[in-house]
């Protein structure tokens, strides 16, 4: 565990690997862009000034710091102590907010005034065009077909934030053929454009940027622990897609090896039925989308459809650093059935009037799982990642309270 | 034509073209396209009318690097059932057609199967070499091992934002010839070639003897002449594709794959060397 200790600081190593993870596995056209943005965000991070603009417009446009919450009654019911990393109170809803801001920030550094982005349900989305309208970039959302359909309002969203909505129609129609033309974008048009990735995967230097970004969310956390409790927490919860909520919140805690660091994956109908996007824990090792990490594949290498009741984790990869931890025993990745975090979404609305995102709630329901593994003592920091006001249709649905006519 | 030597790679057939003073017409098809019988008729149809060497795409689901002709025929390949073995019973194919064969692919479906194993049963269904879109020499150790012991030719794609140094780690890992892509985009036919193209072969030059293909956006024989008046090899794909996907049958798909490449073997015939030192 020294090890890990002294590595947790060091990784990725200078080409972008964790362990046999990570690295680029992109067109040679990208490389270039990928060097510049590597060095910009190297730079930056080494810079005062810079962490000075990010903090101050954390502080003041995102409103984080978040606040940790002591959930008693849900804590009541699950059978012990939760406490809340309040994600979803950040502007925007969620943690993305904090890896926007960031990559704004290193855009305007490298002197682009073009941002792209791919999204699924629109989250990341609105988020990279909530940045560009602040940084007064334009930005192009690359969505899937179905998902501009199903997901109206938020494309409604992107376009009164000033950002362009293209639909993609090839492939499967989904989060990963959106990336796939936003990559396919940024090749042809990357002297102008940054491609601004919604998690912490792809190919170097992105999954190491976005966890540095998103990091500050178990930094805070921590320190908040410690001055509630008295203690580090036991456990620390987060759902993974591509996980970037969750290295955000592990990664301050890989050195405090007391620390049980546990990530939770969409089950979607349960892993035995085939439809979930649990890459870690159903998955095998490959290469997609500029990473090597664990995905979803069919023996012939073919990427696998995934499938989640939410849109943020139906993803069929996962972030190389979060193959790392797997891979080292650090962290601990299960599934969760859409079933199980449906329930948890209900317990917390009903227990203490937070509604939360569907994704959040697989952290939630991963709690409540711990919770009776570790007893009344035991201190589990959740990452309640994102608000449920997105996720209002589909819930609504799923507990009979609209029609589809309705939804 | 005889069958390509084994372990000799595309050397012969870029020395040949050498002598005979034109380009190396290399035409790209997807595997299984529209099955892999389909397919291998195309293919077959191109080495008849005269493409030197075809590349052959291993269909994948998540094409980065293509544009929307090839990711069509791609996604009809998939739809229809092509497996890895299907890809291999095309590169047998291929060299029982006489011709030998190169096969684009994208990493994911290489590590799958198993890239030492992948080496072996490739050349032992007579492929001589793989051009890899989205692998960079960096993360290549286990390729550039399996290909050592097989004796594959490896292809590595440049492009007009490689860096001098990047050209010349690229081209010292490169076996066979190196492909230089036309234009910072995807795959797919041009109305134009890129202008950038003679300046990034010329780059390339001053790295490395290897042979230079060039790839992206050729559509006709007049371009290929043009680009064969400063490169060694004219690369086709989207073009070639378009007369397969575009066909209202496959007999005027075939009649129409023969016609486009009898121009563009024409074209690479004759070299515009007026654009040698365009570069």
């Amino acid at each position: 565990m020294t090890e890990l200790l002294s590595v947790a600081g060091l990784l990725p190593d200078p080409t972008g690997h964790f362990g046999r993870f990570g690295g680029r596995f992109v067109p040679e056209a990208l490389i270039a862009a990928l060097d510049e943005l590597d060095s910009a965000y190297r730079h930056a991070m080494a810079d005062e000034a810079f962490q000075a603009e990010l903090a101050r417009l954390l502080r003041d446009y995102a409103g984080i710091p978040s606040l940790l919450y002591d959930a008693t009654r849900l804590s009541e019911q699950l059978g012990a102590r939760i406490l809340l990393k309040r994600e979803d109170l950040n502007h925007t809803g969620a943690h993305k907010v904090r890896n926007v801001l960031g990559q704004a920030l290193i855009t305007q550094r490298m002197g682009k005034r073009r941002v792209i982005a791919e999204t699924g349900a629109g989250q990341h989305g609105v988020a990279a065009a909530t940045a560009a309208a602040l940084f007064g970039f334009e930005c192009v959302v690359y969505m899937g077909e179905e998902d501009t359909r199903r997901q109206a309002l938020n494309v409604a969203r992107m376009q009164m934030l000033g950002g362009t909505v293209v639909p993609v129609g090839t492939g499967s129609r989904t989060l990963k053929d959106a990336m796939n033309e936003a990559l396919r974008d940024w090749v042809t048009n990357v002297e102008t454009t940054h491609y601004m990735i919604g998690t912490a995967a792809g190919p170097h230097p992105f999954p190491a940027m976005v966890r540095d970004f998103a990091r500050g969310i178990g930094v805070e956390a921590r320190a908040q622990v410690l001055e509630l409790v008295g203690r580090l927490p036991d456990a620390v919860c987060a759902c993974v897609g591509g996980g970037s909520n969750a290295i955000g919140a592990f990664h301050a805690f890989i050195p405090d090896e007391q620390v049980r660091l546990v990530g939770f994956e969409a089950g979607g109908d349960g892993v035995a039925t085939g439809r979930h996007a649990a890459s870690i824990s159903a998955g095998g090792v490959g290469v997609l989308h500029g990473t090597r990490s664990y995905l979803l594949q069919d023996e012939d290498g073919q990427t696998v459809e995934s499938h989640s009741i939410s849109a943020g984790l139906d993803y069929p990869g996962v972030g190389p650093e979060h193959a790392w931890l797997h891979d080292t025993g650090r962290a601990r990745y299960e599934p969760v059935t859409d079933a199980e975090a449906m329930a948890a979404f209900q317990l917390l609305c009903r227990t203490e009037g937070i509604i939360p995102a569907i994704e959040s709630a697989h952290a939630l329901a991963g709690a409540a799982r711990l919770a009776k593994q570790l007893g009344p003592d035991a201190v589990i920091l959740v990452t309640l990642s994102g608000r449920g006001d997105k996720d209002v249709e589909t819930a609504g649905r799923y507990f009979g309270l609209l029609t589809e006519a309705e939804a | 034509m005889s069958l390509p030597a084994t372990g000799l790679g595309l050397g012969p057939t870029f020395a040949k073209a050498r002598t005979q003073g034109r380009g190396v017409l290399i035409g790209c098809m997807p595997a299984g396209f529209p099955t892999v019988e389909g397919g291998i008729a195309s293919i077959r149809a191109m080495v008849e009318a005269g493409v030197d060497v075809v590349e052959v795409e291993f269909p994948y689901s998540d094409p980065v690097m293509d544009g929307p002709v090839i990711q069509r025929a791609s996604e009809i390949a998939l739809a229809a059932g092509v497996r890895s073995a299907g890809v291999l019973r095309t590169i047998e194919a291929v060299a029982e057609a006489g011709a030998p064969a190169v096969l684009m692919t994208y990493w994911a479906p290489i590590e799958r199967y198993g890239v030492a194993r992948f080496a072996r049963d490739f050349a032992a269904a007579g492929g001589v070499g793989l051009i890899t879109p989205d692998l960079i020499p960096e993360e290549a150790d286990d390729w550039l091992a399996a290909s050592d012991e097989t004796g594959l030719d490896r292809v590595f794609l440049v492009a007009p934002s490689s860096t001098e140094q990047r050209i010349a780690l690229t081209a010292d890992a490169c076996r066979g010839f190196i492909y230089a892509t036309s234009v910072m985009g995807v795959t797919g036919a041009r109305d134009k070639v890129s202008g950038a193209a003679p300046e990034l072969v010329a780059r390339v030059r001053r790295a490395t003897q290897l042979p230079i293909g060039v790839g992206l956006g050729v559509r006709d024989g007049a371009q290929a002449a043009a680009v064969a008046g400063y490169a060694d090899a004219v690369i086709v794909g989207s073009a070639l594709v378009r007369c397969v996907l575009d066909a209202p049958d496959p007999a005027a798909g075939e009649a129409s794959l023969r016609a486009l490449v009898s121009d563009l073997a024409a074209g690479v015939r004759a070299p515009a060397r007026a654009q040698v030192r365009a570069g």
